[in-house]
């Protein structure tokens, strides 16, 4: 036993030159959590990819009024697609990739707790995805009824409905494994030393993600089982003729759906905290706060999940309590944006590529805050509610937001991971693009929302033209920016011959475990915990002289 | 004490920066906001809308005058040697208090609001609002006057895919209906919502009302509109596959214009009330969305049918049509071709081809998905039944409103 | 490198790569094709739902043996133990927070759906307009008697003591740990199957609750909001008992091959917290859907 476990600590794991079927059976097989990691990230850029491809056939029918390319149907079968395949196959495997790959870097321990089971929460996933695009080839094609899948209306999806709800079981079985194995692994695998008010933000995000995931997704599993047994097998749990409501649904939906937002933002606030502190060449300020408002944002995002349901119809004293629980998600949540700030405060900052995605997020997640308070005004969301309003909103938390701090991360561990330095001038191309592109898609969509123009449409008034035409520019261009970005990291995985290797710490501001194991790092990293140096975590910056990157350039 | 100085010349540009773009935002003529609408509780909607849009304002000017000021002036080669703080109890409980209180003065006028808005008691009329895929009823409650409203003809033949119509040229595409929902201003009214199919929501931004409509509830919701115009609404609930295309007009008019057109209404004419009629000159001024061309009274989808004697084939094949595209079509494609599994082609069906009662009876009555059609007059069923047991290479003869008017019974 | 024999203490165990994981997937896979085909009427047969769940129990099979003989090789250190509780905790859980979501819809239509349609509360119009004469009572299959009348179990006959049943299972079973850690093995496996025999009589007394309903009291999956709630809830956790109670007897099968010694079975813990945890949440199923 011991014997096999240890055999790819003599050779390394398998590479193409040993062959094509050995190579495929390394990726399918593999309990590493580095190809884990792999393969949780590559999966998500062509999730990413098709999702975004979706996204642009809805831009595209939106660039001006009346329809020119698909029917409705279509339009509203992307639009829900696009929602999940962004959402539980792009930002959530990206985070869950990022956890692979850097919580055991970080906390000090071989692998994650449970490697096969690992395995297992990946290999569901392209299954699962392959269900769920498999619908568009139906007669009848894909689910149409928005991401959020509202009875009636989603009862009347066609043959596409089974795969819709077991692709759902099969993503939140994904996901719970997924979980359970990160926060086992930070519960359970830190080197000594290494205790919970010491671990890096990244890893304590993610511990309070796993919560999150574990307590909500057997939710969502549960709502999709009852809409399966009431289109088959004659329940009534949402229909009023059989005593049961409609609005069930939602509320069991959304007590699931809102800290889903939480778990796609929270890996993404450990991925800025983590990023700030190297570049700003300080350490992050009031990191005890910064961890009891994660906890706090956690168990408050339990208590809010009627704010999407202002307009139903809810008792009034329901709509009161939703109302101010949300409005006080703005304390801990600015508590973060604040410590930030305070942490960029009198540092000594340079802006590589991974810290203007960082800075970017700042602002533009700020932003998206800014408008979500809004929205938790529920007299105020009664006008803006299910209008691009609401649309605005989200994509500046998930685009801006989880997406910006996702590619903020690959620019800031690629390196570790591959040994090279990735293009910095096209980096920063990149960013640019990026930043402009995306506020010109998403900024209009506040006005064009506040107008009057309703979501999930294909068409709209002529009033709103202009909004979305600029909208549409913003979202083509932005997609043709990211081809810049995949450019880039391709060169660093596969295209790295001759070029200069970087040394083990990358940034010469950045601390923790990870930046001690050489660049790229061995296949298997702390077989043996290592002690834990008192510096390395409190990262008070004592043994870091700030200018030493200056002198060596000079 | 110069980086200081020099610091707040750069809080204050940027807040300059963001408090002209929110001021643009906030005062473009050109529909940029949230309208302020014409009642006492949109009026209030507004407020509370820009009082929170203003707070977001101050506070990020400050939070992104301090990220900015630092990238700028504490940039490695402006500031080499960082700072090494990184705690402070006191300021953590500082800026945990200060939104705190905050949104403390936010939730106390938004909880008034609030509760104005969920008190529908002492209405003086009462509204049922049904929604269908993809249309929506109303029914004057103890008026016996009721009518479903489904988006004008004009408007929906443009938003055919490659309809080669332009949307611009058709007045106020997508926003105009066949029947409006006629109400008489200075009255609290009472709407009872609720849905036959799948949930809709009724918006109309003006009134500052939005509620979903729930099939199996009944939701209620009001308002006491103040001037007399034309306020346009949407459909805000997906619904389905036109859910984009079930608009909302309602048309406010002095209580003695809405008292004749009842009365008109309740004989089974349509009593135009728009723009030529007594109400109609204030209506362009507070028309929002459109500060729309000829507001003409709009017919019904076709010609009222008062027309007892048989109807010739060209007659009917021309307004059953029509009928077919605005209503039929929505389903069955106006190729005829449906979109299977869920809506069938009427192509080679056996009921369009087979005999004329069965065809009549299922169209009168609906089934399953299918919604009934009873509401709509004989001549209407008669045409779009002639039209589809001719069009499409079909030759299955032709359906009189006799012929309906017999199955009715 | 260290030694490679014998448990290494210093050393997590990372297992070798393994196929399980895909070809299990790829085997749910082709269930819930055969499924689809099943619901939505495309006549595909039941091949893929055999062949599939053949091969996925297969697999589970597979995978646990191999689970068992790394622990019983020793390979297992203190930490790998300690993985292995939190993620059982974890697990049970998310476990809980499934039957969260059906426990809600109980609540949900008997505090909210059922009195706003009789017109109790804000929702008066609805049972004026749609639903007149429509009364909150418990139980009920909503105002349009879907499904037809119909009668519920008695609590107090075969529900009760199916609570007794398991009440005493979990004793029994506790009983039996106390025993192992006694390293009095005869009489551990003498109450593993005492708990074996009472979770198998529980599912016989279900089976014919259910017959019972289906056949005489015309309580259906379909009698509305009832039986939707009554089925879903009491269907899940007989699942759970199912799997629990096969889950004791393999564990009473491995006592018998002599596996687990006093101070290291979590197997034995493992399916013994589980067994707690279906005990729990039918103590919630017998108030809330029976009694209440
Ligand atoms: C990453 C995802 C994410 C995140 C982080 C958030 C964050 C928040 N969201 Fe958002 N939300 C979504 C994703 C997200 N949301 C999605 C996907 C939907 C739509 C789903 C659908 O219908 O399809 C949605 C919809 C949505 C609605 C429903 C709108 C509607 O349908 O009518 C509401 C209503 O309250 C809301 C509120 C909030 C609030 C209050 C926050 C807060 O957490 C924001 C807190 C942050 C700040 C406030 C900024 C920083 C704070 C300061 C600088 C401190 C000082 C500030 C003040 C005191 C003002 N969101
Ligand atoms: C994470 C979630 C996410 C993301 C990233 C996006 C991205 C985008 N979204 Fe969407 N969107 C949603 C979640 C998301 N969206 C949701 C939940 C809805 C509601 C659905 C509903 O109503 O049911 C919605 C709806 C929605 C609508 C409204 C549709 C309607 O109401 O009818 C529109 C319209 O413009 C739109 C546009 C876009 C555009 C142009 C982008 C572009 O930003 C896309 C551009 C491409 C990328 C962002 C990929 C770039 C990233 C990479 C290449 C990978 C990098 C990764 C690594 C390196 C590991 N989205
Ligand atoms: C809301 C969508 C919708 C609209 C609008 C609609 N139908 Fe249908 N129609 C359906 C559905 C769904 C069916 C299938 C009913 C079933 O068998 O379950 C159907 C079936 C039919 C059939 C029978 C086809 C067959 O061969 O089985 C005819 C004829 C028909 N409709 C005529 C009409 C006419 C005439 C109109 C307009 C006046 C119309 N439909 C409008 C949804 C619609
Ligand atoms: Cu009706 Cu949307
Ligand atoms: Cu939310």
């Amino acid at each position: 036993m011991t014997q096999d476990a240890h055999r790819h600590d003599h050779h390394g794991p398998v590479q193409l030159k040993d062959g094509v079927v050995p190579y495929l059976m390394r990726w399918i097989t593999t309990t590493n959590h580095k190809d884990l990691g792999t393969l949780y990230l590559l999966f998500s850029v062509f999730m990413f990819m098709v999702g975004g491809l979706m996204s642009l056939v809805i831009r595209a029918e939106l660039w001006g009024p009346g329809l020119q390319y698909v029917n409705p149907e279509f339009f509203n079968q992307m639009t829900t697609l696009h929602a999940l395949v962004m959402i539980f196959g792009g930002v959530m495997p990206a985070f869950v990739g990022l956890a692979n790959w850097m919580v055991p870097m970080m906390i000090g321990c071989s692998d994650l707790a449970l490697p096969r089971v690992n395995n297992w929460g990946f290999w569901i996933l392209p299954f699962a995805f392959t269900l769920l695009l498999s619908t568009l080839f139906l007669p009848g094609g894909g689910p149409a009824g928005g991401w959020t899948m509202y009875p009636p209306l989603v009862l009347q999806t066609g043959n596409a409905f089974p795969f819709l709800i077991f692709a759902v079981h099969l993503m939140g079985i994904s996901s719970i494994t997924g979980a359970i194995n990160v926060a086992v692994t930070i519960l359970n695998m830190r080197a000594p030393g290494m205790t919970l008010l010491k671990m890096p933000l990244f890893a304590w995000t993610w511990l309070v993600t796993a919560y999150l995931l574990i307590a909500t997704m057997p939710v969502l599993a549960g709502a999709v089982t009852m809409l399966l047994t009431d289109k088959y097998f004659g329940t009534r749990f949402f229909s009023a003729a059989g005593g049961g409501d409609p609005v069930l649904f939602q509320h069991v939906f959304w007590f699931f759906g809102h800290p889903e937002v939480y778990i796609l933002i929270l890996p993404a606030f450990g991925v800025v905290s983590t990023i700030l502190p190297t570049f700003a060449r300080k350490p992050l300020f009031g990191y005890d706060s910064m961890v009891y408002a994660v906890a706090s944002i956690a168990f408050l995002s339990f208590i809010v999940w009627a704010h999407h349901m202002f307009t139903v119809g809810m008792p009034l004293a329901g709509e009161l309590f939703f109302m101010f629980a949300t409005m006080l998600i703005a304390v801990p949540t600015g508590v973060k944006v604040f410590n930030w700030v305070a942490t960029l405060w009198r540092g000594s900052l340079t802006f590589e590529t991974p810290m203007l995605f960082a800075l970017a997020f700042v602002f533009l997640f700020t932003i998206g805050g800014f408008s979500g308070l809004m929205l938790a005004i529920a007299p105020a969301d009664f006008q803006y509610h299910d209008t691009y309003f609401v649309v605005a909103h989200f994509h500046y938390v998930l685009v801006p937001g989880a997406v910006f701090a996702i590619i903020a991360a690959v620019y800031y561990w690629i390196p570790k991971w591959t040994g090279v330095r990735y293009n910095e001038t096209l980096g920063q191309l990149h960013f640019w693009l990026s930043a402009v592109f995306i506020n010109l898609t998403f900024f209009p969509q506040h006005f064009a929302g506040l107008a009057g123009m309703q979501r999930r449409v294909p068409d709209y008034a002529i009033a709103f033209t202009d909004f979305n035409v600029w909208s549409s520019v913003g979202a083509f261009g932005f997609f043709v920016a990211q081809f810049l970005m995949l450019y880039n990291f391709a060169r660093c995985v596969w295209f790295r011959q001759g070029r200069p290797r970087v040394p083990a710490r990358v940034w010469e501001g950045a601390h923790g475990l990870e930046w001690t194991v050489p660049s790229p790092p061995p296949y298997h990293t702390f077989e043996i915990p290592p002690r834990v140096p008192e510096t390395e975590v409190t990262a008070t910056h004592d043994d870091v002289d700030p200018l030493t990157h200056v002198k060596q350039h000079a | 004490m110069v980086k200081w100085k020099q610091g707040s010349r750069w809080v204050c540009g940027i807040g300059l920066i963001f408090s002209g773009a929110a001021l643009g935002a906030a005062y473009d003529p050109g529909h940029w906001n949230m309208p302020v609408g014409v009642t006492d509780i949109s009026r209030e909607v507004f407020a509370r809308h820009m009082l929170i849009f203003w707070v977001c304002v101050a506070i990020g000017v400050v939070v992104f005058g301090f990220m900015f000021y630092s990238v700028f002036a504490h940039r490695r080669s402006r500031h080499p040697r960082p700072a090494h703080f990184h705690e402070s109890t006191t300021v953590e409980i500082i800026w945990t208090i200060i939104p705190f209180v905050i949104l403390v003065i936010m939730a106390i006028p938004a909880a008034g609001t609030l509760i104005k808005m969920e008190d529908a008691r002492n209405s003086e009329l009462s509204v049922k609002i049904t929604g269908y895929q993809w249309k929506w009823h109303y029914d004057y409650v103890d008026q016996g006057v009721n009518f479903f409203s489904t988006l004008h003809a004009d408007s929906n033949r443009a938003r055919q895919l490659n309809s080669g119509i332009d949307p611009r040229s058709v007045p106020n595409y997508l926003l105009e209906v066949d029947h409006r929902l006629v109400l008489p201003v200075g009255k609290k009214i009472r709407f009872l919502l609720t849905a036959n199919d799948v949930i809709h929501a009724w918006w109309v931004p003006d009134l500052a009302v939005k509620k979903d409509a729930v099939p199996g509830f009944i939701n209620e919701l009001w308002t006491r509109i103040e001037r007399p115009g034309l306020y346009r609404g949407v459909c805000a609930e997906l619904c389905g596959r036109d859910h984009g295309f079930m608009p909302i007009v309602v048309e406010a008019v002095e209580p003695d214009v809405f008292e004749k057109w009842l009365a008109a209404k309740k004989t089974g004419q349509d009593l135009p009330v728009g723009r030529g009629s007594a109400a109609g000159t204030q209506v362009a001024a507070a028309d929002p969305v459109s500060a729309a061309p000829k507001e003409k009274p709009v017919p019904s989808v076709a010609v009222p049918a008062v027309k007892p004697a048989d109807l010739s084939k060209d007659e009917l094949m021309k307004q059953g049509e029509n009928v077919y595209n605005t209503l039929c079509g929505a389903c069955h494609q106006a190729t005829g071709q449906g979109l299977p599994p869920t809506f069938p082609a009427l192509v080679g069906s056996k009921i369009v081809n087979g005999p004329a009662e069965a065809h009549i009876r299922h169209t009168l009555k609906g089934k399953n998905l299918m919604p009934p059609f009873a509401h709509l007059s004989d001549a209407d069923i008669a045409a779009a039944l002639t039209y589809e047991r001719n069009a499409w290479g079909h030759d299955a003869g032709i359906v009189q409103p006799a012929a309906v008017a017999a199955a009715r019974k | 490198m260290t030694s490679h024999t014998g448990p290494d203490r210093g050393r997590y165990y990372v297992p070798d790569p393994s196929a399980y994981p895909f070809v299990l997937t790829a085997s749910l896979v082709a269930v819930i094709v055969g499924v689809w085909g099943y619901l939505e009427e495309k006549h595909i047969g039941l091949l893929p739902v055999l062949v599939g769940a053949a091969l996925a129990l297969f697999i589970i099979f597979r995978w646990f043996r191999k689970v068992t003989l790394e622990s019983e090789s020793g390979v297992y250190s203190p930490q790998v133990d300690r993985t292995y509780r939190w993620g059982m905790s974890l697990f049970i859980f998310s476990e809980v927070m499934f039957f969260g979501a059906f426990f809600g819809a109980l609540f949900y239509a008997r505090q909210l759906s059922l009195p706003w349609l009789s017109g109790e509360g804000a929702k008066s119009a609805t049972s004026l307009f749609l639903w007149s004469g429509f009364e909150n009572e418990w139980p009920s299959n909503g105002p349009a008697n879907i499904g037809g009348d119909f009668e519920t179990i008695p609590e107090w006959g075969v529900p009760f003591l199916n609570t007794v049943l398991l009440v005493t299972s979990s004793f029994t079973v506790t009983w039996a740990h106390h025993a192992l850690k006694e390293n009095r093995r005869n009489l551990c496996i003498a109450w593993m199957w005492g708990t074996v025999v009472l979770g198998a009589t529980f599912l016989y007394f279900q089976v014919g609750e259910y017959i019972e309903a289906y056949q005489h009291l015309n309580l259906t999956l379909g009698s509305g909001i009832y039986g939707s709630t009554f089925f879903m809830l009491t269907g899940f956790h007989g699942l759970h008992v199912t799997l629990g109670t096969l889950m004791l007897f393999v564990i009473t099968l491995r006592l018998m091959a002599g596996h687990f010694k006093p101070d290291y079975h979590f197997g034995f813990e493992g399916v013994a917290w589980y067994w707690h945890f279906v005990d729990v949440v039918w103590i919630g199923l017998f108030t809330f859907v029976y009694v209440l």
